[in-house]
């Protein structure tokens, strides 16, 4: 017996990679019916008419910051998880990056149940891959993994120590664990709070090089090459990395790379009177990166889309650009933002939702973010055209930093279902 | 009048016949402060406040005599002695400024962007007197005004603008006042202290002086700013002073009437020869701190002019 029938919608298939006009039904919060031609629809306990608007797998974020423990003000898995919700995200990868770290088994599982008890969609977590996130020693990296954690990261923390990082990877890589790196020369990074060009030095902010990127991703390929590490870069952004990855992949390194959203639609010169929400880390490219990235999405070089959502509370982003916080709230702008690369014609719908969707699930060994009888029936039911002007005053995340504000805006989710249930939709 | 900016937080937002209005007004100024009574009455009644977050002498004696001249309450607060120390954030010490009701805030901040971020915040006239290395407008007007003073003219001119230039907020406010004022501008120094993607700003770039200076009108000379730097931009002061401090050799390949300036203060021996610095035929660094307050009385004057017309709307 079909549960629920999603008739009449525009099915975003990642996997075929194509957009065809249909029905779903989901039984037992799994995808029970796939019905894409004149064949019957099966009896249902619930109908509903999607009206032709688009309906995908729900998305895949990698690189949530959920501010739990340490500063619950500024996020909780329950503000988090709602906007995650309205935001058509219905898998959270969660980052670290907490005050403390989570570095320990005991640490990841408050998380877990926190996430449990919360968040309105799935939360899967990742661990530390240093102590504190100090590059020093090695966390326990086979208990995280039993206890839960989906991956191993220091986040924007570079592990400098290659000794170190050789070890974690070497380790990491007998338990079949997935790395995720922040590929960056931390010496010519520090204390950058823009990259370097005319704009940066016009208003007098301490600039990095989109070099130092490629430096620390062709270092990090060298160590997978010397530990045969699985490895994700979390951020790729400035067109001189692109190269390496694309070597390394030819080598066929276990390596995939992601980037933000915001680097995909926002450059250096957004940040114009040194508006603080468009600090971000790394900082905002130049319009030829922006572009480059784009197409490097559309070719599959770069796999994954993140929100990077990263919550900052008003006290952290209202100080002059150098001393204010990193980061921009994401959640739920993600799918909207992303609809302008499609509008923009640079990237179509099912490669987006292979990088917001299939890769991260396939990447993390999920079997969800696809459109396949038997797989989670997490979905999204959206409208790519529906116009907005973004409010952040409307965001349900707890902060409200996000670069958007003001800005017009088109696509909007209709309704968010986690395993069959809907945990949002827009009145 | 053609000048009708509430704040001056940057010669970016000055267009060249409001630079030319200031200047104007900063040369009766200077006839002012040369006779007998230095009194004026063009900022009476108002207050002005100093906020220095960074350390300055010159810059904040010279908003003081400005205001005090003009006839202002002045009151001077060291940032670095009060509540900035006590965990207060900038705009909350903004804030609390502002409901004392002052007329104009001058402000100095070790962080670009932060003297544009108070502007935000309050209702008064903002004057920036320096933010991180962004912009030093009043440096770069009262240079201007003493080029024009001494050349006749402030266009079509070569001038050199040598040293620290990646950490100075002087070389900034200066290339782009000058380049909208139509003069020749080059840069000499080494890479490590030169900001990236310099070219683009319309001047000529130099890593050697005797050809960057070869037939200029105008020697700027920056200061190390080793406060500024986190190590290593330069192998060491003496080989700096070889290769790019400004002695009377190296200043042989400019025009033999060129001006040689500095915002001050000096490092003598390191980006100056001391002799020179003091010689009357061709330093006019003392004429540029005499500008300094014509050229702030003039900007105050301006800004409190545009305070009384939007308060008269309101």
């Amino acid at each position: 017996m079909t549960d629920l029938l999603l008739t009449n919608a525009r099915l975003i298939d990642p996997q075929a990679g194509n957009v065809t006009t249909g029905a779903i039904g989901i039984a037992g919060g799994k995808i029970s019916a796939i019905i894409t031609d004149d064949s019957p629809l099966p009896e249902a306990g619930q109908t509903v008419d999607c009206n032709r608007k688009h309906l995908g797998p729900g998305l895949v974020d990698i690189g949530v910051k959920v501010c739990e423990p340490g500063e619950r003000h500024k996020e909780s898995f329950g503000s988090a998880g709602l906007a995650a919700a309205a935001g058509g995200v219905t898998t959270m990868v969660t980052r670290p990056d907490t005050d403390p770290a989570i570095d320990n088994p005991e640490a990841l599982e408050f998380v877990i149940r926190r996430a449990r008890e919360a968040a309105p969609v799935n939360v899967l977590p990742m661990a530390a891959l240093t102590k504190g996130r100090m590059g020093r020693e090695m966390t326990e990296i086979g208990f995280l993994l039993d206890a839960g954690a989906v991956a191993f990261t220091d986040c924007d923390h570079v592990v400098t120590d290659s000794k170190v990082f050789a070890r974690a990877l070497s380790y990491a890589r007998s338990l079949g664990a997935l790395v995720l790196a922040h590929p960056q020369d931390p010496g010519l990074s520090q204390g950058a709070a823009a990259t370097s060009g005319k704009f940066a030095s016009l208003r007098g902010l301490p600039a990095v090089s989109p070099m130092a990127e490629r430096m620390g991703l062709d270092r990090d390929i060298a160590m997978i090459e010397m530990t045969g590490a699985k490895y994700h870069a979390d951020q790729i952004t400035a067109a001189r990395a692109l190269p390496p990855l694309e070597r390394a992949k030819q080598n066929g390194f276990d390596i995939t790379a992601g980037t933000s959203i915001h680097h995909l639609t926002l450059n250096a010169l957004d940040v114009a009177d040194y508006r603080t929400f468009f600090k971000i880390k790394p900082p905002l490219r130049d319009e030829d990166d922006r572009l480059a990235i784009a197409e490097a999405v559309q070719s599959g070089l770069i796999d994954v889309i993140s929100s990077m959502h990263t919550p900052q509370d008003e006290e952290s982003k209202r100080l002059p650009f150098e001393a204010a916080a990193s980061g921009a709230v994401a959640l739920e702008t993600l799918l909207p933002a992303a609809m302008q690369l499609f509008h923009a014609g640079a990237v179509d719908l099912p490669t987006l939702w292979r990088a917001m969707s299939l890769n991260p699930a396939t990447r993390l060994g999920l079997d969800c973010g696809r459109l396949a009888i038997g797989a989670p029936a997490d979905l999204v039911l959206f409208d790519p055209h529906a116009p907005f002007v973004m409010d952040r005053t409307t965001l349900r995340s707890k902060s409200r930093n996000t670069p958007y504000d003001g800005a017009r805006m088109q696509g909007k989710v209709i309704a968010t279902y986690v395993s069959g249930t809907p945990v949002f939709q827009r009145s | 009048m053609t000048f009708t900016h509430r704040h001056l937080l940057g010669i970016e937002h000055l267009r060249a016949e409001e630079i030319v209005t200031l200047l104007d007004l900063a040369d009766e100024y200077v006839t002012l402060n040369r006779g007998a009574s230095k009194h004026g009455t063009a900022l009476a009644g108002l207050t002005q406040i100093n906020m220095f977050f960074e350390n300055s002498t010159r810059t904040q004696a010279s908003f003081e005599l400005a205001g005090k001249r003009l006839g202002a309450d002045v009151m001077n607060m060291a940032m670095q002695a009060s509540s900035i120390s006590k965990g207060e954030t900038l705009i909350d010490t903004a804030m609390t400024l502002n409901a004392m009701h002052p007329d104009l805030l001058v402000v100095r901040h070790p962080h670009s962007g932060a003297v544009d971020l108070l502007a935000q915040k309050v209702n008064c006239a903002v004057l920036n007197a320096g933010d991180g290395r962004h912009e030093h407008p009043t440096q770069a007007l009262l240079d201007g005004l003493t080029i024009r003073r001494a050349k006749g003219r402030l266009h079509r001119l070569n001038i050199a603008i040598c040293g620290d230039i990646a950490h100075s907020r002087v070389a900034r406010s200066n290339i782009i006042l000058l380049g909208k004022m139509e003069n020749r501008i080059r840069l000499i120094a080494p890479p490590t202290l030169m900001p990236s993607g310099i070219e683009e700003f319309g001047v000529e770039v130099y890593d050697d002086m005797a050809k960057g200076l070869q037939d200029v009108d105008v020697v700027m000379m920056l200061r190390l700013q080793r406060e500024r730097m986190d190590g290593g931009f330069i192998p060491s002061e003496r080989e700096y002073y070889h290769r790019f401090g400004l002695d009377a050799a190296k200043l042989a390949h400019a025009k033999p009437d060129a001006i040689v300036m500095h915002p001050g203060p000096m490092n003598r021996g390191v980006e100056i020869d001391g002799t020179l610095a003091d010689d009357i035929n061709r330093s006019v660094i003392q004429d540029q701190v005499e500008m300094g307050v014509a050229v702030r009385m003039a900007a105050m004057d301006l800004l409190a002019r545009n305070l009384a017309t939007v308060r008269g709307a309101a």
